[in-house]
């Protein structure tokens, strides 16, 4: 159930992107996707096209720290490892571990967040009390101890470790609308008819959380990726896999900051900061399209030629009105 | 009231329509109705007839994508000093000035008109504060003294709406409507949400302070046997256009259009002999591409071929015991019984 819910937003979203409706997303929404679109693309393509293996030494003096050229795009490091390949490479770890980590703290959040919502009383309480001290556990230190001490520095732990440390968030939020949708009209009204508790919850609650939780995957996929960089440019990460924060980890470890090598450490750096930007403005997009006051708010209305506020007061536009009688 | 005073509010072939992608929806039509000084006007009309899209239109204060295509909406008031407003033309700076100052509106929902998180009291300062420089202390008295104004207790400016019942709630919007006294009130269905005594109990205190502050009423509902009690004169709106105006007396023993009668059947009345109500039978028609001739005409029982063919335009009612009587119906008379459906008369049961 909750794997179909996106689809069907995403396909409502198609349809309210096509002309004949009047609204449409907006600029910052378009700009979120179309990088985040790019990103995914690059993460996919990433590791086929990257034009060298991004592990291979050399260490003849042409390569090492070479600054960016045509043989090397980005340049190379210290040791004469292509940067370009390392991040094209990269990409693809990043973005897997955040969506992955998004994917699995947005169940537990829903999951959590509904359940103690809905259920109310005793579930409530405690389920309320666990999000609450995961919230209180200061995350970065605990990663770090957690992640250290954990038998194998993987991928796979770093997401599970996050995906744990991820979701109390959005629980409350989930559970906090769900206590407004909880005691509306239409909900009594179900369970007047006869509806199951489940399907109660499936079916006439979570569609209307749809992109609450959608903002909420989002943002998690943006706090998987910057906290999982972090931990791997203090070294918490495994070494053998590349990742755009290991890219960073290297640099800082090379010194790359003192011998000037701003290409070693400034396009992984810029990938991520773009990749939260982009993130950041779909977000903004998934809030418009589950919140239709932002988007009157600042929709402006084409009336003959000008466009016009909400807050103006009504056009009167008597020469387009008598035109138009002409043309009958 | 007499016809030869100039009106204070006069609204003149107003039209104003809905731009959608698929054409115009034109919900007021070519719409000429006056406010005399401290008359009360009723504008009566089913759901989507355009009485609130008319009122609101005539203050600007519908959102594009409303337009108005048509018409002209003229304000006299006593502060002008004999000068005319064409509200149609004054920039947003100027319509602000006249909004409130002069043309107050009481919302149709109170509920959510009363900003929930903060107490009567500073609702009603920021609308004095707005409109009239006073002191601090002079703009607190007139708070307080609005609220006697509706017989709320002083205790009350403390409170937050959700503390106040639905009737208070009502009351402090009408008590903000007067705050800067006006020479208008627009009343968009004030009482709609509201039980019956307590309707009445404001409906009684709007004509006591109309009568002491001298504002004129337009006032909106779909009720018409609220309006022949508490209106001078009321306008009957049907598809967007106004179908019958009279004074409400002659609304009452014989209304000549077949809507008002079907409206009139619809309600029972608040006094008067016990009769069998009468809805109008189908529903209002498509306001994108209304029919030629008379919008009514599908629903109506004295309809024939004549009335496809006829024009909209509102023409003395003759032999009207009403000077000002006016119908768009001229095939239908006052009395006259509706071929096929002869227990329908209102007048003769319930006068």
């Amino acid at each position: 159930m909750t794997l179909a819910l996106p689809t069907r937003t995403r396909r409502a979203r198609l349809s309210t992107a096509a002309p004949s409706r009047t609204h449409r997303l907006s600029t910052k929404a378009r700009v979120g996707a179309l990088i985040c679109t790019l990103f995914v693309i690059a993460a996919i393509v990433g590791p086929m096209v990257a034009p060298y293996n991004p592990s291979f030494q050399s260490f003849a003096p042409v390569d090492i720290l070479h600054a960016p050229s045509a043989a090397h795009l980005l340049g190379t490091t210290a040791r004469g490892e292509d940067v370009l390949s390392q991040i094209l490479v990269g990409l693809r770890a990043t973005l897997v571990l955040g969506v992955l980590t998004g994917a699995i703290a947005t169940v537990l959040a829903v999951v959590v967040g509904i359940s103690a919502g809905f259920l109310g009383g005793v579930w409530d309480e405690l389920l309320s009390l666990l999000s609450n001290v995961f919230l209180v556990l200061p995350a970065l230190p605990l990663l770090v101890v957690l992640i250290g001490y954990l038998p194998q520095r993987g991928q796979t732990s770093t997401i599970l470790v996050l995906s744990f440390l991820g979701w109390p968030w959005g629980a409350r939020v989930i559970r906090a609308q769900t206590l407004t949708l909880r005691s509306r009209d239409f909900v009594a009204a179900s369970r007047e008819t006869g509806e199951r508790t489940w399907r109660i919850i499936f079916f006439e609650i979570l569609p209307n959380e749809v992109s609450l939780i959608a903002a909420s995957f989002v943002g998690t996929v943006l706090y998987a990726i910057g906290t999982s960089v972090a931990l791997a440019f203090i070294g918490l990460t495994n070494f053998s896999q590349w990742s755009l924060g290991l890219i960073l980890y290297w640099a800082q470890n090379g010194n790359a900051l003192q011998l000037n090598a701003w290409w070693w450490f400034a396009p992984a750096g810029l990938c991520v900061a773009l990749l939260g930007t982009g993130l950041v403005l779909l977000n903004f997009g998934i809030d418009e399209i589950g919140n239709p006051r932002l988007r009157e708010a600042t929709g402006r209305v084409r009336i003959d030629g000008r466009a016009w506020r909400p807050s103006d007061p009504t056009p009167v536009v008597r020469s387009a009105a008598t035109a138009r009688a002409v043309e009958r | 009231m007499s016809a030869d005073v100039e009106p204070v509010l006069e609204i003149s072939g107003l039209s104003v329509a809905y731009r959608s992608a698929a054409g115009d929806v034109k919900a007021v039509e070519n719409v000429s109705l006056a406010l005399r000084p401290g008359e009360v006007v009723g504008l009566a009309g089913e759901s989507g007839s355009g009485k609130s899209t008319l009122a609101y239109g005539a203050c600007r204060l519908l959102r594009p994508p409303a337009v108005i295509t048509d018409g002209g909406v003229t304000y006299r008031g006593r502060r002008l000093a004999g000068r005319s407003v064409d509200i149609l033309e004054r920039s947003p700076a100027e319509l602000r000035e006249l909004r409130w100052r002069e043309i107050a509106i009481v919302f149709q929902s109170a509920m959510n008109a009363l900003n929930p998180v903060l107490r009567v009291r500073d609702q009603l300062l920021d609308v004095v504060e707005a409109h009239l420089t006073l002191g601090r202390q002079d703009a607190r008295e007139r708070v307080a003294s609005l609220l006697d104004l509706v017989a709320i207790p002083r205790d009350r400016l403390r409170s937050y709406p959700h503390e106040l019942s639905g009737g208070m709630r009502q009351r402090v919007m009408i008590a903000m409507a007067l705050a800067v006294d006006p020479e208008v009130v627009i009343m968009d269905e004030p009482t709609t949400a509201l039980d019956v005594v307590v309707q009445r109990e404001i409906l009684g205190q709007i004509v006591e302070l109309k009568q002491r502050l001298g504002f004129a009423v337009l006032f909106i509902t779909h009720d018409l046997s609220l309006l022949i009690e508490l209106a001078d004169r009321i306008a009957v709106m049907y598809a967007g256009q106004l179908v019958e105006v009279a004074s409400a007396h002659a609304v009452h023993h014989g209304p000549a259009h077949p809507y008002t009668r079907g409206l009139l059947n619809s309600f029972p009345s608040l006094r008067g002999a016990r009769r069998e109500l009468a809805g109008i039978p189908g529903s209002p028609p498509d306001l994108r591409s209304l029919p030629p001739g008379c919008p009514f005409v599908p629903r109506c029982a004295f309809a024939s071929d004549a009335c496809t063919k006829l024009d909209m335009v509102l023409r003395p009612v003759p032999g009207a015991s009403d000077q000002g009587h006016v119908s768009a119906c001229p095939f239908v008379l006052p009395g006259a019984k509706a071929p096929g459906r002869p227990t329908e008369d209102v007048s003769e049961v319930a006068s």
